[in-house]
């Protein structure tokens, strides 16, 4: 029973495998920059990883096309850049707000709202009726 | 009577956003290059180590550049039609080999026809991130101004030649 369990459990641990290789920079906040870029930024080849977790060729590319312009002191923005300038937006997992991606960041407030709107509609019809609930049972 | 038939046309507007979506196919990415110049790069040909393949080069025609490798199983469908219409139709078509190997894309080629007017070799996959490539066979339809006005993901099938890319050559063939 107890290796059943801990055979279990070790199957939840695969996925903290991440498919990049170790790469070295002399600088902890480059570091930091290229690990926090690699998850922002997601493979095309198998759309539903990000660059950190695919071992696709492209990915591969990619990641060494990073590393270089990370060494060449490239920001967080130029690479970002750089890659919708080729990719289009699908590559960044965290869509930018402007024009026709709007809908996608006030939607959710919008949904809330309406939501927010209904409840006050409903508990206020419900408060307002007479105190027999008779009718309830009545369709 | 309304108490029904607003959930009813919520359900009905969701089915039909749905069915928008389905059409969809969420692997086709559109391509932020569309309506913008080629982007430059220098390579060297296929088939000579010496001549060299730059974005002028497609500059003056209407050109295809199709990108290819002898270990793309998806080509290997397309290009049958590629090989046809370069002939049939006239078409300045020209290959990007991306990611290959010199042989294999040299016997690829003299195995099944060779299309194109000359192969940009692309061993190490750079230009190919230029061109916002992720999925080969790609193909991109590039105007006389070398401006790239379409951009085809997967392999081209007769519908889309017919009814797509060949009447968008033919529109800007005409064009000045």
């Amino acid at each position: 029973m107890k290796i059943l369990f801990t055979f279990i459990m070790c199957l939840f641990l695969l996925p903290a495998f991440a498919a990049d290789e170790p790469v070295r920079f002399d600088d902890a906040a480059k570091a930091d920059m290229y690990e926090s870029l690699l998850e922002e930024i997601r493979c095309l080849v198998c759309q539903n990883q990000s660059l950190a977790d695919s071992n696709a060729e492209l990915a591969q590319d990619l990641r060494r096309e990073i590393v270089e312009m990370i060494d060449n002191d490239k920001s967080e923005g130029d690479i970002k850049a750089f890659l919708v300038e080729r990719y289009g937006d699908f590559v960044l997992y965290r869509p930018p707000l402007q024009e026709n991606t709007w809908i996608l960041w006030a939607g959710p407030f919008v949904f809330l709202l309406i939501g927010i709107v209904v409840a006050v509609i409903t508990i206020r019809r419900q408060g307002s009726r007479p105190a027999d609930d008779s009718n309830e049972t009545v369709p | 009577m309304l108490r029904y038939s607003v959930p009813l046309l919520f359900f009905v507007g969701l089915v039909v956003l749905f069915i928008f979506g389905l059409q969809n196919d969420p692997s086709k990415v559109p391509s932020p290059l569309i309506d913008k110049p080629a982007p430059a790069f220098s390579l060297v040909s296929l088939h000579d180590e010496e001549k060299l393949i730059t974005q002028d080069t497609f500059k003056g025609n209407v050109t295809l550049v199709n990108v290819w490798a002898s270990w793309c199983a998806a080509c290997r469908i397309e290009h049958p039609l590629l090989v046809r219409v370069a002939n049939d139709e006239q078409l300045e078509i020209y290959g990007l080999n991306y990611k290959d190997k010199r042989d294999n894309a040299m016997r690829w080629l003299q195995q099944l026809g060779n299309p194109y007017i000359d192969s940009a070799f692309d061993q190490q996959g750079d230009v190919g991130i230029d061109y916002g490539v992720y999925g080969v066979p790609e193909t991109f339809l590039i105007d006389k101004q070398g401006i790239i006005r379409y951009k085809h993901i997967g392999p081209i099938d007769q519908e889309d030649m017919d009814e797509t890319i060949l009447p968008m050559i033919r529109q800007l063939e005409n064009a000045s």
